[in-house]
């Protein structure tokens, strides 16, 4: 890794960090409603595994996603007014923090069911493999899901037929508030990859190199043998679950103690030590990313509401299969009729033609 | 035109469609090697292969969650269900993830999956594995739901359903998987979302789909001895439902009896004679009458199993309530 790219991590995690506590606050505020899950802590998952992906690469996430589209490159901006529920939002104001979705960066997004977008990373794997591109899919998840039955499902098939499907298990420890030793028999998960056959490593997610390492080899082994890999990335969330979550399942200690270990902390321990950044250099970054931040949120303040119209519209896709006759009187479909806001970007980013 | 089964016509229909697009392929349980828990898929593995007729483990999940993956990133899947009475161990791929992400995601993706197999009761196989489960997927936004009663309509609406970018639920009937009937020889599709009237009439419209249509086209042949002449009318598909079609036969007949395998409460049944009775208020001459199921599971024994399906009696009876006439008289 270069200096300057070591640099450009570090500014990435410090924006997700900057942002997510932005979003705390102006949650509060009242801005953002409904369920609000922030990526803070565990920020060098995301970040390690998005420097790694090919432009054409895919990945789908759970709801606890802001942190991936941030380091993926997305806007910020239209990521804050989503969570204000503006017209401008990633997803028109339709999805909420938990629906971030980028397609034509290969961001297939935040699914709000726990291990509901397991067999669905498979299926994008399958479709990779029936293609026979060289395309690789990261599929996201909390120490939850490994329990949820879809998580045996998708993973049974996914070595079966050597899907190029990598799943993180990015065990922060609870699932909302039941600890691991509460939920499951088996506690280092990784080793539930030998229940199929499959590669599986674990690796510490607060140290943003260790990630770069293992999620590297599991990228290589799915890209050149098509081969699925189970990582467990060690990890923790200072937060509560949500935001109506004050986390008193666990002690004071304990999350201090996870705090010494912070990955931005250890990352800019590092740029300071070995690739001789100054703090102020440091500084001066952070300083830039809470203006970002405070841009995002002037953005998303100034954005309009969505309109009324557009309740009726993202339902279903315009369609010469689907009779008009009957769809015109129903405003779902109607709209779809009316307008198609992204059949390009579609097309031209989420399709790749076989090689 | 040849005769053929809507078995035939149904594996005609998906050949096609794979041998014109390569993005389309077909996974479920025993769709390969086995040729199909009812057949359906014979002969596909042979001439496409195992990537795009693929066997799967039982894990309906599975299946769907894949199905909805393939077609986020552009691929056309076939998930068959070798009943629908399974499907709902795969619900949540479907309501939750297949029908809700074009919608979450602000427009940028699209679900373009059909997932197919026999639905409602076979013969004598009991509670679990015979019912009629179109309401709950007619009940979501963002799915098209499909029910063919011909093999002409199986093999038209099939490969709309393949072509078409939205998610697709295409319920078939196991009991109706011999029969026989016309299919054109040319190229052809069926739009999703015209009805059919399967026999006109003018005294009363029964509007069914899947076997009960042919039970009420049965029904219809018994009304004609007496010399009452029923309009039947097939939506074929659920949503979008052509409701004028149902309409302008209400409007000519003025008497409308809906029949439908399934349960009575929050029926597909129930929402069409809501819309009936809303609709059509002042061409009515009697209210909506509906044929279901009991309100009880399925159970065995042939003869419940018989008195539980609606049969051509069952609907003939509802005619006559319609129509004000009694029985015996």
């Amino acid at each position: 890794m270069t200096r300057e790219e070591a640099f450009r991590l570090y500014r990435q995690m410090l924006l997700i960090r900057r942002f997510e506590e932005r979003c705390a606050q102006i949650y509060v505020e009242g801005k953002i409603g409904g369920f609000l899950h922030l990526y803070i802590g565990q920020e060098a998952v995301g970040v390690g595994a998005m420097s790694l992906l090919r432009e054409d690469d895919y990945f789908i996430t759970s709801y606890r996603d802001h942190g991936y589209a941030i380091a993926r490159g997305t806007d910020p901006r239209p990521l804050m007014a989503e969570l204000c529920g503006k017209a401008t939002g990633i997803s028109r104001g339709k999805g909420g923090s938990m629906h971030f979705y980028d397609v034509p960066r290969g961001n297939f997004g935040g699914d709000g069911i726990v291990g509901g977008h397991l067999p669905v990373a498979a299926g994008m794997g399958y479709g990779i493999r029936l293609r026979g591109t060289d395309q690789v899919c990261l599929c996201f998840f909390g120490d939850g899901a490994v329990n949820e039955g879809a998580f045996h499902e998708a993973l049974n098939v996914s070595a079966l037929w050597d899907l190029p499907v990598v799943y993180i298990i990015e065990n922060n420890r609870y699932g909302m508030g039941t600890s691991l030793d509460r939920a499951s028999s088996v506690k280092d998960l990784y080793q539930r990859g030998s229940a199929y056959g499959m590669p599986r490593r674990e690796v510490n997610g607060m140290d943003l190199l260790a990630v770069r390492n293992v999620l590297g080899e599991a990228i290589d082994r799915a890209r050149k043998e098509k081969r699925p890999t189970l990582i467990e990335a060690e990890t923790y969330r200072y937060r509560g679950h949500s935001m109506s979550d004050p986390g008193k399942y666990r002690t004071k200690e304990e999350v201090e103690q996870m705090m010494q270990v912070d990955p931005i902390f250890l990352w800019g321990k590092r740029l300071i030590e070995q690739e001789r950044f100054t703090t102020a250099e440091l500084e001066a970054a952070d300083k830039e990313v809470i203006a970002e931040v405070d841009a995002c949120v002037r953005f998303a303040d100034e954005s309009p509401w969505p309109t009324h119209e557009s309740l009726y519209e993202d339902v279903y896709v315009r369609s010469p299969y689907i009779h008009l006759k009957s769809a015109d009187k129903d405003p779902a479909w109607k709209a779809s009729i009316r307008e198609d806001k992204h059949p390009d970007t579609f097309w031209r980013h989420a399709v790749k033609e076989a090689k | 035109m040849a005769i053929l089964t809507m078995r035939e016509a149904l594996n005609q229909a998906m050949r096609e469609e794979m041998a014109r697009d390569q993005s389309v392929f077909i996974l479920g349980e025993e769709v390969g090697a086995y040729q199909g828990a009812y057949k359906i898929t014979q002969g596909l593995l042979a001439q496409f292969g195992e990537w795009r007729v693929r066997d799967t483990p039982i894990a309906e999940e599975a299946i769907a969650g894949i199905a909805v993956g393939a077609a986020f990133i552009g691929l056309r899947p076939i998930a068959e269900m070798m009943t629908f009475n399974f499907s709902i161990l795969a619900m949540d791929m479907i309501v939750n993830h297949a029908a809700k992400y074009r919608y979450m995601s602000g427009g940028q993706m699209r679900c373009p999956m059909v997932m197919r197999g026999p639905s409602g009761a076979a013969a004598q196989v009991a509670a679990q594995h015979s019912q009629a489960f179109e309401a709950w997927y007619a009940h979501v936004p963002g799915l098209v739901v499909a029910m063919p009663s011909t093999p002409k309509d199986a093999k038209g609406l099939l490969k709309a359903a393949i072509r078409d970018d939205n998610p697709v639920i295409f319920m078939e009937n196991e009991v109706l998987y011999n029969l026989k009937g016309e299919v054109p020889d040319e190229e052809y599709h069926i739009p999703l979302g015209i009805g059919d009237v399967k026999r006109s009439g003018k005294d009363v419209t029964i509007v069914a789909w899947s076997r009960t249509c042919v039970t009420a086209l049965a029904a219809a042949e018994q009304l004609a001895k007496e010399g009452i002449e029923a309009e039947v009318v097939d939506p074929r598909t659920l949503r979008p439902l052509d409701e004028d079609l149902i309409f302008d036969s209400v409007r000519k007949t003025h008497r409308c009896v809906v029949a439908e395998e399934a349960w009575p409460m929050a029926s597909f049944g129930a929402y069409v004679s809501d819309r009936v009775q809303r609709e059509c208020f002042d061409a009515l001459d009697s209210p909506v009458i509906r044929v279901n199921a009991p309100d009880v599971p399925m159970p065995y024994s042939k003869v419940l199993e018989k008195a539980y399906v609606p049969q051509p009696e069952r609907i003939v009876e509802a005619v006559h309530q319609a129509l004000y006439r009694q029985e015996g008289r």
